[in-house]
């Protein structure tokens, strides 16, 4: 449902310059409003048979776990005469310092641009470019990794470069300014988009913002991180109790063990990084606004704290999800955007994370006028799982939605092979799909009222606006007290605010 | 091109490895894809990808916002989000009664939009009375709506992927299923390309109304582009603003998006391509049936429009609170040109990851800019269009730096020849980039669907390498040459400029 005449660009300015912010926002199904189909009107494609499904068995990966701890998972696919492999390593922004914010994606890009001992990157760069392979770096918040991609016949050379990266990085000076330099154009560009704002200051208030899951990068810290601290974070992290390596396409698995095995055997076991404990208050109630004096529509967060894919309720919960937002036929997209046309972009999630709890958040856009009562929408909407029980109806389609499209997280070798290393990262057993599709399929509407109830609590979430306050009328306190929130960037050390 | 395209054929024979993978060529692609003319016009292609129970579908209908009336910007788009609302079956409860009521809905709104056009004599106690028995009326017809059936039975039947997009050429329908649902889709999708309603029409003017706050007035680049275009253009569409003037989707309605319809969505103008698992000797029986049923009508004419050759250059300068950008545009011929895949040379020369020649001599040596690039094709392809160069400053550094940086890119691509490296890795990369593609269902359905298009024959996907592989250097300078002058140059820039309005003023809380 977008035009894409005039996105293209803005789509590749912002993929290199800005942390992509892509939330889906699809909604699920209107229960006690949508009048029943009267008899007289045909209903044709009720008597579409809809005959058994092919029979499939997913594609599972073969895993090996080496005696110094390295996890290998395999996956033949031989469809493209290609092999792509991932490494996995443990350790991510979070375990970072505080003060320096911004070093694990410097790592993540500078390692791979600054190239190796033997070759520099970008001599790597025209040499992979000749064979249309790839060997790329990166950092996130949990992990790093090294992931490589080339035709089948240059897996050798680009296997061997990517081994020479993993274990004699040559981290050097002018790549880390380079690296510096991107990401201080970030900062710099971070309040131009309100969604990205909007994104940014939400997790700050659901987390806190000095916590590691929210805490950003300033022009003070990323220039504090120095080429030490990449080669020291190297060293802490690159051990072979840390790393789950994944393979997949065009090979044999008895062989591609073989190569793994001489590669990877050597490695030395460490100490493994120490995930910070961190506490989860949730945020501090109330209306928080960000003003931007160029824009003519809010963008709007409602947000409290999430959970976590292990919690028993996760089951009920993903339903609650789909029946709050999960699709056109949610109650969220059907209110405010079918029934009010308050919105084009409106949704959210009661959030879930594998090892710390996630966001509940619902968004809204529009215009500036319409910023209190869009906004009082959700929150009704919100509030409505709890005294508004789940109908037989939307129990149904809920469901159907979540069971009828299982495959699509199973249909490719890749597929299942990405689901298996998160598993194994965050230490959940493998069969978890299948444990939730049965999981879902027992949900029953009674369960989805007991987890709204236990849950979900409107007058403990914080609402954010970010807008333009000389066309929002009527005024955001209506919605309860307002906070400014001051979003200025900090300048860089020694200059003064622009 | 902007799609990636090339043959696979030649690949393999150097290689030598066709025997070792199933055969990725054009001969194993022969096999397995099955393409139908049907007698009302439409074009059905399946190709067989038995690799999981599912499948995927792309409907492409040719015509896009460039094809939107005069005075009636972004109508294209919102058709496609009225494809939606369903049909005369789906997303009613009685559609003999609804149809009475959008007709009456028509009659409010076009007596109520009489008045308020009015230069002159507007008499505002009318236009309250108007507006109330439209008003009225849309409620009527609303009694009859179960709002977003047509999605919702998507959903539950397990699509994925269900989305639909307007670019200026085409529009396109997409989405994937278990294979098992593939007649209850064609169903599905005869139905709304055949009997679509236009209900609840005026309530989605006002989402496409936030969906171009949030893509064009509130987002700073998508603000840019549209004046870049927009003065880049004196005479071609390209030049309107796709998802529509403010003024026009406010006043466009579901008469005219009827109209688009019936002169568009005719299905001699629509080609629909399902890629999966499922065999063309049962599926396409199911297929004929459901989209032979679709009342055929004329191709539309061509357009007529094309642009004039520019000969003054023409630049905008944007001044506001917001990091500078730059971007400048070139015209160009459309994808028929025998030099299209020069421009593809280009365009990948220019432009592709750390070895493109804008990275290296504007982000890496010179150290100015974040990000710099070079886009063929831009806003469309079907007609004459822009190969556009773009590059992002660090803090500190201007759009005029962009500016002269690029053109001394561009006249180093004028004199000198790229070197023989640089034309084998695009050659290479183009060989890579359609075999990685061909493994992917929902990939795979648009390629073909957009090929056969184009070219009216699918097999263009493979041809097309043939046609990258004869790029020469000289080729490259002829082209850059011909095309990258200045009184061929549109630029738009964005210039940052502090808020002119004192601190104090945007202080204070408690709104």
């Amino acid at each position: 449902m977008k035009f894409t005449s005039s996105t293209r660009i803005s789509a590749l300015f912002l993929s290199v310059c800005f942390a992509a912010i892509a939330h889906a926002q699809n909604a699920a199904p209107s229960a006690a409003k949508t009048p029943p189909a009267a008899p007289a009107q045909a209903q044709p494609w009720k008597s579409i048979p809809i005959p058994p499904l092919h029979e499939f068995k997913p594609k599972e990966p073969k895993r090996i776990e080496l005696a110094n701890g390295v996890v290998l998972y395999l996956q033949e696919d031989h469809e493209l005469p290609f092999i792509d492999g991932t490494i996995l390593i443990r350790g991510g922004s979070r375990e970072a310092p505080a003060n320096k914010t911004g070093l694990v994606s410097l790592y993540g890009e500078t390692w791979r641009t600054s190239g190796t001992a033997a070759k520099s990157g970008d001599e790597l760069d025209e040499e992979l470019a000749e064979k249309a392979a790839s060997i790329e770096t990166g950092g996130g918040s949990a992990t790093t990794s090294l992931s490589w991609s080339s035709f089948k016949q240059d897996f050798d050379s680009v296997f061997g470069e990517s081994m020479d990266l993993l274990l004699h990085p040559a981290f050097k000076a002018d790549k880390l300014q380079l690296a510096q330099r991107g990401i201080m154009t970030s900062i710099s560009r971070r309040n131009d988009d309100p969604g990205e704002i909007a994104s940014r200051e939400a997790a700050r208030l659901v987390y806190g913002a000095n916590s590691p899951y929210a805490r950003q990068a300033e022009y003070s810290t990323v220039l504090s991180v120095t080429l030490d601290d990449l080669k020291a974070w190297h060293d802490r992290t690159v051990i072979a109790n840390g790393i789950i390596v994944a393979v997949e396409g065009d090979f044999d698995s008895a062989a591609m063990e073989t190569k793994l095995r001489a590669a990877f055997e050597p490695l030395q076991r460490g100490t493994l990084i120490q995930t910070p404990k961190v506490n989860f208050p949730g945020p501090t109630p109330g209306v928080y606004f960000a003003d931007k004096e160029d824009i003519n529509q809010s963008t709007v967060e409602i947000v409290g704290l999430g959970t976590q894919e292990n919690n028993p309720d996760y089951y009920a919960l993903s339903v609650m999800n789909e029946i709050f937002s999960g699709g056109f036929g949610s109650r969220v997209f059907q209110y405010v955007r079918t029934k009010l046309g308050l919105a084009y972009d409106v949704g959210g999630a009661f959030g879930a994370s594998y090892d710390h709890p996630g966001v509940f958040r619902s968004e809204v856009g529009t215009k500036s006028v319409s910023t209190v009562p869009a906004t009082q929408a959700v929150l009704d909407t919100i509030a409505k799982l709890k005294t508004e029980p789940p109908t037989a109806d939307e129990m149904r389609k809920a469901k159907d939605q979540v069971l009828n499209s299982f495959i699509f997280r199973v249909d490719t070798p890749e597929k299942t092979l990405n689901e298996q290393i998160v598993l194994a990262f965050y230490g959940y057993p493998p069969d978890f799909l299948e444990k939730y599709k049965d999981g879902v399929e027992k949900v029953t509407a009674a369960d989805v009222t007991r987890v709204a109830n236990k849950y979900i609590d409107v007058s403990k979430l914080a609402i954010l606006v970010v807008g333009n306050k000389s066309e929002i009328e009527p005024p955001l306190s209506q919605l309860g007290k307002v906070t400014d929130l001051d979003i200025t960037i900090p300048p860089p050390p020694g200059k003064p605010t622009e | 091109m902007r799609h990636r395209s090339w043959t696979a054929l030649a690949l393999l024979g150097a290689l030598g490895i066709a025997t070792a993978v199933p055969a990725q060529d054009l001969a194993s692609f022969e096999k397995r894809t099955t393409v139908k003319v049907l007698p009302n016009g439409l074009t059905l292609i399946v190709c067989e990808r038995p690799e999981a129970p599912v499948f995927s579908y792309y409907t492409l209908v040719d015509a896009g916002s460039a094809d939107d009336p005069q005075g009636e910007s972004g109508l294209a788009h919102m058709f496609e989000h009225m494809a939606f609302k369903g049909t005369d079956k789906i997303g009613t409860t009685n559609y003999a009664a609804e149809k009475i009521a959008l007709a009456k809905v028509e009659s409010t709104y076009a007596a109520y939009d009489a008045e308020y056009r009015k230069l002159v004599g507007q008499n505002a106690a009318k236009l309250a009375t108007l507006k109330k028995a439209f008003d009225d009326a849309q409620a009527e017809a609303e009694k009859y709506v179960v709002p977003n059936q047509f999605a919702e039975l998507a959903e539950q039947n397990g699509a994925v992927g269900l989305n639909a997009s307007t670019e200026e050429d085409s529009t396109e329908f997409f989405w994937s299923m278990p294979e098992n649902r593939l007649q209850l889709w064609a169903y599905m999708e005869s139905a709304r390309i055949a009997h679509p309603v236009e209900r609840e029409f005026y309530k989605e003017r006002d989402v496409v109304q936030e969906e171009r706050r949030m893509r064009i007035d509130s987002n700073p680049i998508g603000a840019m582009v549209e004046q870049f275009l927009a003065t880049a253009y004196v005479a071609h569409p390209y030049g309107r603003s796709g998802v529509g003037w403010p003024s026009e989707i406010s006043q466009v309605t579901a008469t005219e998006a009827d109209a688009f319809h019936k002169k568009y969505y005719v299905p001699a103008n629509i080609v629909i391509a399902v890629v999966g698992d499922l065999k063309a000797s049962q599926a396409m029986p199911i297929l004929e049936k459901y989209f032979g049923a679709i009342p055929a009508g004329p191709k539309p004419e061509p357009m007529t429009t094309i642009e004039p050759k520019q000969f003054a250059e023409k630049s905008v300068v944007i001044r506001e609170a917001t990091q500078p950008f730059f971007i400048e545009g070139y015209h160009r011929p459309d994808y028929r040109d025998p030099d299209d895949s020069v421009y593809d040379a280009i365009s990948d020369i220019f432009s592709n990851g750390r070895t493109g020649r804008l990275y290296k001599s504007l982000v890496r040596d010179q150290k100015i800019a974040a990000d710099a690039g070079g886009l063929s094709n831009f806003p469309g392809e079907k007609y004459p269009n822009l190969f556009a160069f773009y590059a992002v400053p660090i803090p500190g550094q201007t759009p005029d730096a962009m500016r002269d940086s690029i053109h001394k890119e561009i006249e180093k691509l004028k004199t000198t020849d790229v070197t023989d490296a640089e034309l084998a890795m695009f050659k290479t990369r183009a060989r890579a980039d359609l075999l990685r593609g061909l493994a992917d269902n929902e990939g795979l359905a648009h390629e073909l669907a957009e090929y056969q298009t184009r070219y009216g024959d699918w097999r263009q996907l493979f041809h097309e390498l043939d046609r990258i592989d004869a790029v020469s250097k000289a080729d490259i300078r002829r082209v850059a040459n011909q095309i990258f002058i200045p009184s061929n140059r549109t630029s738009a820039e964005i210039v940052f400029q502090p808020p002119a309005k004192p601190a104090a003023a945007n202080a204070g809380g408690g709104l």
